[in-house]
């Protein structure tokens, strides 16, 4: 399993586009993976044949585990010459490929390539192409009795402390951690009374800190919490799309305590301004203009204003990133796709407009790549275009804040002069990261966008 | 309940079955008047008489022929060979015709015939007085093969020997003669053969051995304990037929097995029964199966020092435990 994305560390074998026994193309695309939040084709990184695809669809693997084998074209010429004759490269190829890892193999195939002498230098090593590296050895190597052990209780080993011998994973760590689960899902459940807390008195204090850190994200039902399917109800399974949304909101609301706060912001030449050009825009790209292009536009220059908010929290230090890359969040029938504009600073709202529209289009076409979905720095939330009027965005981890633009709306205002007026209002709220961020510099980053979208206006902002 | 060393154990159930079955007759090298090397037979001939109490020539391919006669003639001999080492010149007595009358006859025959023979090394008895010969039986059907390590097993594992309709080989590890002391019952008892036993449970590791290497195991299991490691001890007693129930029961207890014994390792009675835990729990095993056993050589060396390299011994079987214990 390739790495696909950075802090991607895992992905699902959501469909294999090729078959043991096919012949590939180096590049050609061998299967569909699902990681977050995306589709990606794997291209195959050597050509030859499919002898074996190791993880069925569906199944989720750690980055670096084997998913399928391959027989290169070199090792299959090597084991089509040796003694057994030319007519037989199938069954050479099929006898020498099960090999676990080189060795066998790799024997065969330089035997058959001395006998021959048309070796080409340094091909012995590669008896079976290994789309990645092994998993280490060490860790990676369990008993009988501790892979079937995980398998009946459903255990992630990754999780469990090893203390045998240089930290083997014995049997016992196994069972003494599957009894630690089972002890602390009997125990009564703090998290389910701390929303309730909550809920009961705004400024509850700090409900008992339960240790959550520990706690599987999106575990498969909370112990205590059980939920019952009755007739006539309808269960939808999680598919892993599902599961990666629930996953990284959990664990951005369990991680980053969230803190929000909302200005509202006078659009009324924003909207004017929209209305006079939007006709000959579309004229001329064949695309309508959103105010998508201008809240971005607002944001990325207030962003360089209060860079801090452009950042993300790493434990024992804070890193105040470079690049200004917007996450935009789009919505989908089935799920929720996060696409980024890379350095949505050096864009014109024309820019900005084609490159919302692009990601919008895949991200609904289901064709986002891994690219498109890595390396946000913020993120920005048109929840106004479903009609909301007021949000409370989850912030996209591991970013320090979120901004969502509410519904615009006509609403009657006092103005400055005492004098009541109809203006187009629109709510902008921001979620963020308290470890990083406070109210202070939140709240000047809100005027600085709140200033910019209220100077935008017919005449005196430029298009490209 | 009186406390015996094993050979007064063997000594006093040999008496028990001859008073009790007047079927039951002894024959070997010595056993008469002299009472046997080790004084297993020691006042037998006095009180059952010269012919139930028969020295035999120096020749133990007549020791087992005489026995398989006497056997199919109706009576219930139990023949001792004086040292294992020279069970050899029987052994065509033993595995071909012994071994193998019940099936040959289609049943109309057996062989009901003890044979019992000190085995084993550690006491000064070099090349020919010293060998571990188990394991030329084992894998002959038609024979069972018996190896007490206490005194109250030895009685009921040789009661049921001389009760048993078909041949028994019946191993005393000469090193336990005397060295091991327990209660054994006046009354009359039998166990089963064909049965192991836990003689120790433990949670960390499972140590499977019989005879003398049994002892050192239970020694190393409370060294052990004072380290913090949990020691399951089996007792095979039975090495032919193996009590595989027994076996995969202990090994799936723990999951990391080390089998113990004197005997040379390849071909051994550890290949046999690592083979049946492989087979039966796989999935249960948490490490290698380990063999801890006397070493591929010809002979047991006469020379102190090479007699103790040979030899295993508390430390050595301390030293394989805790290693496995780690791992």
């Amino acid at each position: 399993m390739p790495q696909l994305g950075e802090s991607v560390t895992e992905g699902t074998i959501h469909r294999w586009l090729v078959a043991p026994g096919d012949l590939v193309k180096r590049y050609q695309p061998i299967a569909e993976v699902i990681t977050d939040k995306v589709n990606a084709e794997i291209p195959c990184p050597v050509a030859g044949r499919i002898i074996s695809l190791d993880v069925p669809e569906g199944s989720t693997v750690p980055v670096g585990t084997r998913i399928a084998t391959i027989l290169t074209e070199e090792e299959a010429a090597h084991a089509g010459s040796a003694p057994a004759g030319p007519s037989a490269p199938a069954e050479a190829v099929a006898e020498t490929a099960p090999a676990e890892t080189g060795s066998a193999g790799a024997a065969v195939a330089s035997a058959g390539a001395a006998s021959a002498g048309t070796a080409a230098p340094g091909s012995g090593g590669t008896a079976t192409a290994v789309i990645a590296p092994p998993p280490r050895t060490a860790g990676g190597r369990y008993s009988p009795a501790v892979v079937r052990l995980a398998q009946e209780h459903g255990v992630d080993l990754s999780r469990v402390h090893g203390t045998g011998l240089g930290g083997r994973i014995t049997r016992k760590d196994v069972e003494a951690y599957i009894e630690a689960q089972r002890a602390s899902a009997s125990a009564p459940p703090a998290q389910a009374v701390a929303p309730a807390a909550a809920a009961a008195s705004a400024p509850a204090p700090e409900p008992p800190s339960a240790p959550v850190t520990g706690v599987p994200f999106a575990a498969p039902a909370p112990a205590g919490y059980p939920v019952r399917s009755g007739p006539g109800d309808r269960v939808i399974p999680v598919d892993p799309v599902r599961r990666r949304i629930a996953n990284k909101m959990v664990q951005s609301k369990h991680e980053a305590p969230h803190a929000w706060t909302m200005m509202r912001v006078d659009v009324t030449d924003l909207v004017r301004l929209r209305e006079q050009v939007n006709p000959e825009f579309r004229r001329q790209h064949g695309l309508s203009l959103s105010y998508m292009p201008f809240f971005i536009k607002a944001v990325v220059e207030s962003l360089k204003e209060y860079p801090i908010l452009n950042s993300q929290w790493a434990g024992d230090h804070i890193v105040v990133k470079q690049e200004i890359n917007i996450s935009i969040a789009v919505a989908t029938e089935e799920a929720l796709a996060v696409p980024v504009i890379k350095n949505a600073d050096r864009l014109s709202i024309a820019g900005l407009n084609l490159a919302v529209a692009d990601l919008v289009a895949r991200a609904r076409a289901g064709k986002l790549t891994v690219d498109d979905v890595s390396g946000g720095t913020f993120t920005v939330n048109n929840t106004g275009a479903f009609g909301s009027f007021l949000s409370a965005p989850i912030i996209n981890y591991p970013q320090a804040a979120i901004l969502s633009f509410e519904a615009i709306t006509k609403t009657p205002v006092v103005l400055e002069n005492d004098a009541i007026a109809i203006r187009s209002i629109m709510n902008i709220c921001l979620s963020l990261d308290h470890r990083i961020l406070d109210g202070l510099v939140c709240a000047r980053f809100l005027q600085a966008v709140k200033r910019r979208l209220e100077s935008y206006g017919p005449g005196n902002v430029s298009l490209y | 309940m009186a406390v015996m060393n094993l050979v007064e154990a063997i000594r006093e159930t040999l008496r028990a079955e001859m008073r009790r079955d007047p079927d039951v007759w002894i024959v070997g090298e010595d056993v008469g008047k002299k009472g046997g090397v080790f004084g297993a037979t020691l006042g037998l001939y006095d009180e059952f008489g010269p012919e139930r109490v028969q020295d035999s020539p120096l020749a133990e391919s007549a020791i087992g022929g005489v026995g398989i006669g006497a056997a199919l003639y109706g009576t219930k001999p139990v023949c001792e060979i004086q040292f294992a080492d020279f069970i050899f010149p029987a052994m065509n007595q033993i595995v071909s015709e012994a071994a193998k009358m019940r099936y040959r006859s289609n049943g109309a025959w057996s062989v009901p015939m003890v044979i019992r023979a000190p085995f084993g090394g550690g006491v000064h008895g070099g090349l020919y007085h010293s060998q571990s010969v188990e394991q030329y039986f084992t894998n002959t059907a038609g024979l069972k093969v018996v190896v007490p390590a206490t005194p109250y097993d030895a009685k009921g594992l040789l009661t049921a020997a001389i009760r048993d309709p078909d041949p028994v080989l019946f191993f005393e590890h000469k090193g336990l003669y005397r060295a091991v002391k327990g209660e054994v019952p006046e009354e009359d008892y039998v166990i089963p053969i064909g049965r192991a036993e836990v003689k120790r449970d433990g949670t960390d590791i499972t140590v499977i051995s019989y005879g003398k290497t049994l002892h050192f195991c239970l020694q190393a299991a409370d060294l052990l304990e004072k380290e913090g490691y949990s020691a399951l001890v089996l007792d095979l007693r039975t090495l032919l037929p193996l009590d595989k129930e027994e076996i995969v029961a202990a090994a799936r207890k723990t999951g990391k097995v080390l089998i113990v014994h004197e005997a040379s390792k390849t071909h051994g009675i550890g290949a046999e029964v690592a083979a049946i835990i492989a087979e039966e729990c796989l999935f249960d095993l948490d490490a290698p199966i380990q063999r801890l056993c006397g070493p591929d050589v010809p002979a047991m060396p006469y020379a102190d020092p090479m007699e103790k390299f040979y030899m295993l011994s508390t430390e050595k079987c301390l030293a394989a435990m805790r290693q496995l214990a780690q791992f």
